[in-house]
């Protein structure tokens, strides 16, 4: 077991290696070296740098020699957590990204919270009152789900919000805390900003999962020991909680890896419309421009995320998986 | 004479599925007694394992007991009839009165706790222990049916274990509660002959310490010549014979019973000559042939008779059968 937590640390670490110079070769996609756009996107702002300055930066990172002496300069500096600079923000990317990467996570946690408290009971009672009209209901609302694009369930729930409830929407804090140091009362603005997108963001997963959990419950729900269960004497309720459910969270386990990056990743439309301070926007918008060190600082933000989901993702399964534990030993 | 502890009459099972109802279990009546075997043979979809489940009424979706009468005989003497207990009354017989063995033991365990966490679920449920006390009895029981080294064993998987051990765990957990009745469905149809013959031994061995009744479900009739007291022949929902077992197997009346005995290969027949069938197979549950189901198969039926009415339940001494060659004709 010991081993095995090993081996995919390694694999991990791995993956991670491949995926930074995946997003080094991204950094230096455009055209000419990534100096040349520095100044010409320095230029058609209005500044301009100096020949001395430009002449640091290509030693810096080593431009004009072989790709491996680039990417070996480059990952030296992103180890130590300098991930270079944004053209477009002309501040270090590590502060450009700066808070966007905990609200994002803050938010991709609170979605993923709505997500399983939703889905879980929902699933369970839609497979154990299987065909019954909250079941039918549920089916319906979960194709709806599925089906249409989230960013337009986001215009639609944002304009309910609004007109109905007085709601605030867009954004992750009221005006005049966007700017405000951060604290109590920013911090409390924050969470009364959470729930409108985190349930908007978990709506498609939302669906999804209760269609996974009720197909896998009505699986299990035929089996043998459920009908054990039920000759010892429990109760319907502990009998389908304890056996059958517990068997059917597996694909929750499995799901989890695809959920860490999913959250920034499938959530950039969202975020544009709501206008979130996350980092999905800020990926698009540093594509547009492109900004490769932020561009390529975020790709490498998201294989990492995925590869942590994924180790997690096993650890969880190991948990929950008694034979998958027994069959390493 | 002898109170059965578990008489059952006219019991009746329907499947509502979407092409129309099945009648899995139509009319079964026996009595089981304390410290003996009834066993139940038929061929596969007659109805065994349905009338198991409908006695403790736990028949799967969309499956229902609509019919007939359970009287249990409790230990302090006074009888209930299950088919009309509540929801709730029934899961207290479940488990202390009653207790089921299954026929798959790999499947019928989950494979996400521990045998231990499994055995002690019912325990602490219906006998109030605590987890302690709880896990020294599973592991008393592991011992009883033996399990070898049950202190270790008891914190293992099913999927850890062979099949043999894993239905010796299947009994102590049926044993858990001290039931009185123990329904054995098919125990030792998925395991080798020789852990069969252990298995069986088991339950003998077990039925003379506690005085056990065992409904002993199988479709072969070896197991029944050499573990059951009583038999009772199901065909198509229906206990079309049933008496003890020397006296059916000596002198066999209904055509059905004769033809499932003729069936069994001994090692006195003459090598290499065709073992004796039963023509034609089970008619399909939805098509149910009139009068007397097993007549399109039966040697001795008489037309007029057998395919228009269903023959009644004749008695003669402690033997019952439904056939019009012994009785019952109209």
């Amino acid at each position: 077991m010991i081993a095995f937590v090993t081996r995919r640390l390694l694999l991990g670490l791995l993956t991670t290696w491949l995926i930074s110079v995946l997003s080094f070769a991204i950094i230096q996609l455009p055209p000419g070296d990534f100096v040349d756009a520095y100044i010409a996107q320095l230029a058609s702002s209005g500044s301009a740098v100096s020949a001395e300055e430009a002449r640091s930066l290509r030693e810096l990172y080593g431009l004009g020699q072989p790709f491996y002496v680039q990417y070996g300069k480059w990952i030296a500096r992103v180890v130590v957590g300098d991930f270079g600079e944004s053209m477009e923000w002309r501040r270090p990317v590590i502060e450009v990204i700066g808070d966007r990467i905990w609200l994002t996570l803050a938010l991709s946690f609170a979605a993923l919270i709505v997500t399983w408290t939703l889905a879980l009971p929902i699933g369970i009672y839609s497979a154990v009152r299987q065909y019954s009209l909250a079941d039918y209901i549920f089916t319906f609302f979960g194709f709806i789900g599925i089906a249409v694009p989230n960013f337009l369930l986001a215009l639609v729930i944002m304009y309910f919000a609004f007109t109905l409830l007085g709601a605030s929407v867009g954004g992750l804090f009221s005006a005049e805390m966007t700017l405000a140091p951060w604290g109590w009362e920013k911090a409390w603005d924050l969470i009364k900003h959470l729930p409108l997108p985190a349930v908007i963001l978990a709506l498609a997963g939302t669906a999804q999962l209760v269609r996974i959990m009720r197909a896998n419950l009505l699986d299990e729900l035929r089996k043998p020991y459920v009908v054990t269960a039920r000759a010892k004497g429990l109760s319907e309720m502990r009998t389908v909680l304890k056996y059958p459910v517990r068997a059917a969270l597996n694909p929750f386990a499995s799901n989890l890896a695809y959920q860490f990056p999913q959250l920034i990743s499938g959530g950039i439309i969202i975020s544009i419309v709501l206008g979130l301070p996350t980092v999905g926007p800020l990926l698009v918008k540093s594509l547009v421009a492109k900004d490769m060190f932020l561009a390529g600082t975020i790709v490498l933000l998201l294989g990492v995320l995925t590869v942590i989901g994924t180790f997690i993702s096993d650890l969880v399964l190991m948990w929950v998986e008694p034979r998958l534990r027994h069959q390493l030993d | 004479m002898v109170e059965p502890i578990l008489s059952v009459r006219d019991l009746r099972t329907q499947f509502f599925g979407p092409e129309g109802v099945v009648r899995a279990v139509d009319g079964v009546d026996f009595d089981v007694f304390e410290g003996r075997t009834l066993g139940v043979v038929g061929e596969s979809g007659c109805g065994k394992s349905v009338t198991a489940r409908s006695i403790l009424r736990i028949v799967d979706r969309p499956g229902r007991v609509v019919g007939g009468s359970v009287m249990l005989r409790k230990a302090d003497g006074s009888t209930v009839d299950l088919a009309g207990l509540t929801e709730e009354g029934m899961r207290d017989i479940r488990g202390p009165e009653i207790a089921l063995v299954f026929q798959e033991p790999m499947a019928s365990f989950s494979q996400h706790y521990t045998i231990g966490n499994q055995i002690m679920e019912g325990v602490r449920l219906h006998m109030g222990l605590d987890k302690h006390a709880a896990r020294k009895r599973a592991i008393e029981l592991l011992d009883m049916v033996g399990v070898p080294q049950p202190s270790r064993r008891i914190d293992e998987y099913p999927f850890q274990l062979s099949g043999g051990l894993r239905q010796r765990v299947m009994i102590a957990m049926a044993l858990a509660c001290d039931p009185r009745v123990l329904i054995a469905d098919e125990p030792t149809t998925a395991l080798d002959v020789t852990t069969q013959a252990q298995i069986l031994d088991l339950l003998r061995q077990l039925q003379t310490e506690r005085g056990l009744a065992i409904i002993l479900i199988t479709h072969d009739m070896g197991v029944i010549a050499e573990m059951a007291h009583d038999v009772s022949v199901m065909y198509l929902g229906r206990a079309v014979e049933t008496g003890s077992v020397s006296d059916i197997f000596d002198r066999p009346q209904h055509p059905y019973t004769t033809a499932l005995l003729r069936s069994i290969p001994t090692v006195m027949a003459k090598p290499r000559t065709r073992l004796p069938t039963i023509v034609g197979s089970i008619p399909h549950p939805f098509d149910r042939p009139a009068g007397c189901a097993f007549n399109p198969r039966c040697a001795d039926m008489i037309a007029g008779v057998c395919d228009s009415a269903e023959p009644p339940p004749t008695n003669t001494g402690a033997r019952q059968v439904r056939c019009f060659l012994h009785g019952g004709r109209p």
